[in-house]
């Protein structure tokens, strides 16, 4: 696709060879000199009072930190949107894994062996732990009376309960997905030092300038005295977008309370069992049709696990019920979405955002709408394609070009689909799958005007370097070559040129989080502005400065009130076929090709596109396959990456990748979100081949080969009603 | 208890006094600063601490210093100062191997383990040679495509 001049011609990425190296430097290969070392005490059980903390006698220069160090006029909370998830619990734990303490000290060998002699005494609850627990206030509601965090509804056409009594049949149906952990492979680690009247942070962390705001008020200082800087960050997936503020806040207080760096970094077990997970999910469909079989009407409800805390869970559950409609336009549309409180550890931001379990759920829904009529998943989903000027899901509309006709093309001849599906015979042990999927780039609504209003700045320097100042960040996605290129390309100078480092929130601009596939769309975007404004300057003047701010596109309205208008200005979109061979013995999956094609408008470098399609399309795989984080009475099941399994090299053979080139009206050169996208779908596909492989119906995800077996002698036949 | 220890690191002759039972992994990034020997699960599973002990792969969280007395031990350091280590760092640049780069030296590491047993392998012996490594950023192809660039560039030079 790409020619010579086009920005999409791979360049090598700048970090790779200090990253093979073993150079770069990630928080746990700094060394902070005399530094002092945390370990965290937590709740060990999911819902109860505290009694009592009883601590061993504390060796000289060991300290225990907890909610009674906050100094007075600071406030014991975490900014993560809302401010309702403490820094150190008090009288209560919501669940297990919450913070109560830090023990504090010099060596690290000591502080293991001080922390395996703390116990705490409580007064056990009752905990709800599933979403059916926490809806039934199971033990007693403990958030707003009913359990329920957070609450919306939308709805576009006629109104559905006038629909449904013309309907000749109404179809019911629940799908489920489970919690997913991100195995980043670099754990959680941050590190507190007071510096002159303020403090700074280093953080494996994707939003440098989140973590400041968050914890500023713990001393109630203002968010400028802390100056964050992020150190080489090895994955973070969303689970490094509010977390790291769990692991800074205490710091931020441990640091106050002894006047030293204070630095913690979590082993894998610890990470495992006491971080952030995926939202678990359950979407009942209700879905009306006419006598030919034709939607007519699809109503949801849509249930997300948000755990003990609302923290960012409202706006994960709100881009749930944007995207439940799928890629398609049905005449009437309902949803109503429910974020519920439960006594697990808080869920929060994972690629896709709620994205992926509700497009999960539209499409495994659309499968067996389908299915149940004898028709072929693809031919009846095409049916509904939405269109450019169609109304979405909050009722705007569909802007951009939609070519979800050319990439499903494209995936058919790819994958030989027709072919395929025609050969193999529902329940043969063989079976292909099909999905299509979207994902609305950047900020809800008008978050980006409104809540972000993201800055960034160009530099030139007397040497002709260029520096970029913005607060985004590299965690392996790319951007700290995307981002030179942009601007390099614009102002015809080499990539070597242009420098941009790891975020200090003392210098750069807050060009807002790294998240919600922004950086690229609206980020890039100040980039290649500022470098155009550069451009007829930057042989003339020695040194001088650009600075670019966020406009929003006149015409677009949103009104956060309502959820109405345009939720997103540019979608990516994605078809993703898989195909699979189940072992009749041993009911073992193997996944025998897999194929994508995606429009993440104009890519910006062709061969980092790819990294984000392979890596996003197995992680959804492995959402929907291995991937089993079970939580019984509050604790995590699976603490390890012997038990939580992950895709290895192994698992899935080389994928067919497919892109097309649609440019995106506001992104540079004409790119746009895509890094969430590519997680989308693939999941949905993957199971779609399974049921199909062994004539069963599919309603929850993840099926490791224990279901698998399950489903294949006790499942119900596909086609067949609920 | 500490005893003293001898072994070959990076090509250099080391000693350390410390307790023989400390992990491998520890005593490289604490002892010898070998910062590029990456903890990712502390049991073996990931591989991104691996090393090369007399030659052959080995996962450093699992070893403990004790095991290596006496032993060549060769880390992402020494690897990446060696004409093949360059030839794989440089093809992992060029391929697109290289995201998060967390996992990436153990991968370095793998990567020289399969070319040094095999010149000229498959995609399928390159997947199984790397198996053992985990990254969740890539999804294995473009760094299965780097193993092959790298066996094609250097041709004869993994046959040494």
């Amino acid at each position: 696709m790409a020619t010579v001049n086009d920005i999409s011609k791979s360049v090598r990425r700048v970090d790779a060879v200090s990253k093979c190296e073993g150079k770069a430097k990630y928080l746990p290969d700094i060394d902070f000199r005399d530094c002092l070392w945390a370990r965290m005490i937590r709740s060990s059980v999911p819902r109860g009072k505290i009694i009592k903390v009883n601590l061993p006698d504390l060796p000289s220069g060991y300290c225990f930190v907890d909610y009674r160090d906050i100094p007075e006029g600071g406030h014991n909370y975490l900014h993560m949107i809302a401010t309702d998830w403490k820094c150190f619990a008090e009288d209560e734990v919501r669940y297990v894994g919450e913070t109560i303490g830090l023990l504090v000290g010099p060596d690290r060998t000591v502080l293991a062996d001080l922390i395996d002699r703390v116990s705490v005494d409580y007064e056990e609850q009752i905990p709800a732990v599933t979403i059916d627990e926490g809806l039934a206030c199971k033990g007693g509601a403990f958030v707003n009376g009913n359990n329920i965090h957070c609450h919306l509804k939308i709805e576009t056409g006629e109104n559905a309960d006038e629909v449904f009594k013309r309907c000749a049949k109404i179809v019911e149906e629940t799908v489920e997905t489970g919690f997913q952990e991100h195995i980043y492979l670099e754990t959680n680690g941050a590190c507190c030092c007071p510096e002159g009247d303020g403090y700074v942070i280093y953080a494996s962390a994707q939003c440098p300038f989140y973590i400041r705001k968050s914890i500023a008020p713990l001393l109630n200082i203002s968010p400028e005295k802390i100056t964050v800087r992020q150190t080489v960050t090895g994955g973070a997936f969303g689970g490094k977008e509010h977390f790291p503020d769990v692991l800074c806040g205490p710091l931020l207080v441990a640091a106050h309370k002894t006047g030293k760096c204070v630095k913690m970094v979590f082993d894998r077990e610890e990470d495992i069992e006491n971080s952030v997970k995926r939202h678990p999910s359950k979407v009942v469909f209700k879905t009306g049709l006419d006598k030919e079989g034709n939607i007519l009407v699809m109503d949801s409800k849509v249930y997300y696990n948000v755990g003990g805390y609302l923290s960012s869970s409202f706006v994960v559950l709100q881009r749930g019920c944007f995207h439940v409609a799928g890629c398609y336009s049905f005449p009437s549309f309902r949803s109503e979405g429910f974020g519920v409180a439960t006594n697990t550890f808080p869920s929060c931001a994972f690629r896709g955002f709620g994205a992926p379990q509700t497009l999960f759920a539209v499409e495994t829904h659309m499968c067996h709408l389908a299915q149940m009529q004898g028709l072929d998943p693809l031919e009846f989903k095409s049916r509904y394609f939405i269109k450019q000027g169609d109304t979405t899901s909050t009722n705007g509309k569909v802007v951009e070009k939609v070519m979800i006709p050319q990439m499903l093309e494209q995936v058919l001849k790819a994958s030989d689909y027709r072919r395929k599906v025609k050969e193999y015979k529902i329940g043969s042990g063989r079976g292909i799958g099909i999905s299509f999927y979207n994902h609305g780039g950047a900020f809800t609504g008008n978050g980006e005007q409104s809540l972000i209003k993201a800055h960034c700045r160009l530099h030139k320097y007397p040497d002709g370097h260029v520096e970029i100042l913005c607060g985004q960040t590299e965690m392996g996605q790319g951007f700290h070559t995307i981002l030179p290129k942009i601007a390099a390309h614009v102002l015809e100078i080499p990539i070597e040129k242009v420098v941009f480092e790891d975020p200090d929130t003392s210098r750069v601009p807050d060009s807002g989080p790294t998240a919600a596939s922004r950086s690229t769309m609206i980020v890039g975007d100040l980039v290649e502005k500022a470098a155009k404004l550069m451009k007829d300057r930057y042989s003339k003047e020695s040194e001088f400065e650009i600075e670019t701010e966020y406009e929003h596109p006149e015409g677009y309205p949103w009104n956060q009130d309502t959820f109405q208008g345009y939720a997103y200005l540019g979608y990516g979109w994605g078809v993703c076929a898989v195909e699979v061979e189940v072992d009749p013995c041993t009911a073992e999956v193997a996944v025998k090709g897999v194929w994508s094609s995606h429009d993440g408008g104009h890519p910006v470098d062709e061969l980092i596109v790819h990294g984000q399609v392979n890596g996003g399309v197995l992680q959804g795989i492995g959402w929907a396959s291995t991937e089993v984080m079970e939580n019984t009475d509050g604790h995590f099941r699976q603490t390890s990456m012997s038990d939580y399994i992950v895709p290895t090299s192994m698992d899935c053979p080389r994928q067919g990748v497919d892109l097309v080139d649609n440019p995106y009206e506001w992104g540079p050169f004409g790119a746009k979100g895509l890094g969430e996208l590519v997680f989308n779908g693939s999941g949905a596909a993957y199971i779609d081949a399974l049921s199909r492989a062994i004539g069963k119906k599919i309603n929850a995800i993840p099926v490791p080969t224990e279901k698998v077996m399950e489903y294949i002698l006790h499942g119900k036949k596909l086609g067949e009603a609920d | 208890m500490n005893v003293k220890l001898e072994f070959t690191l990076n090509g250099k002759n080391v000693t350390v006094s410390t307790d023989p039972l400390r992990r491998l992994i520890d005593v490289l990034r604490e002892d010898f600063g070998c910062t590029g020997v990456k903890e990712g699960c502390s049991e073996g599973e990931c591989g991104a601490c691996s090393i090369l002990l007399n030659g052959k792969m080995v996962t450093s969280c699992l070893i403990p210093v004790g095991a290596a007395d006496g032993q060549d031990i060769v880390t992402i350091e020494g690897l990446s100062e060696t004409e093949k280590g360059k030839l794989i760092i440089q093809a992992f640049a060029d391929g697109g191997a290289v995201q998060c780069g967390f996992c990436i030296p153990g991968m370095v590491v793998a990567a020289y383990s399969i070319l040094c047993e095999n010149p000229d392998p498959t995609e399928d012996e390159i997947r199984l040679g790397i198996s053992g490594n985990i990254c969740r950023c890539t999804g294995y192809d473009l760094i299965v495509d780097s193993i092959r660039l790298a066996a094609e560039r250097g041709g004869s030079i993994w046959k040494k």
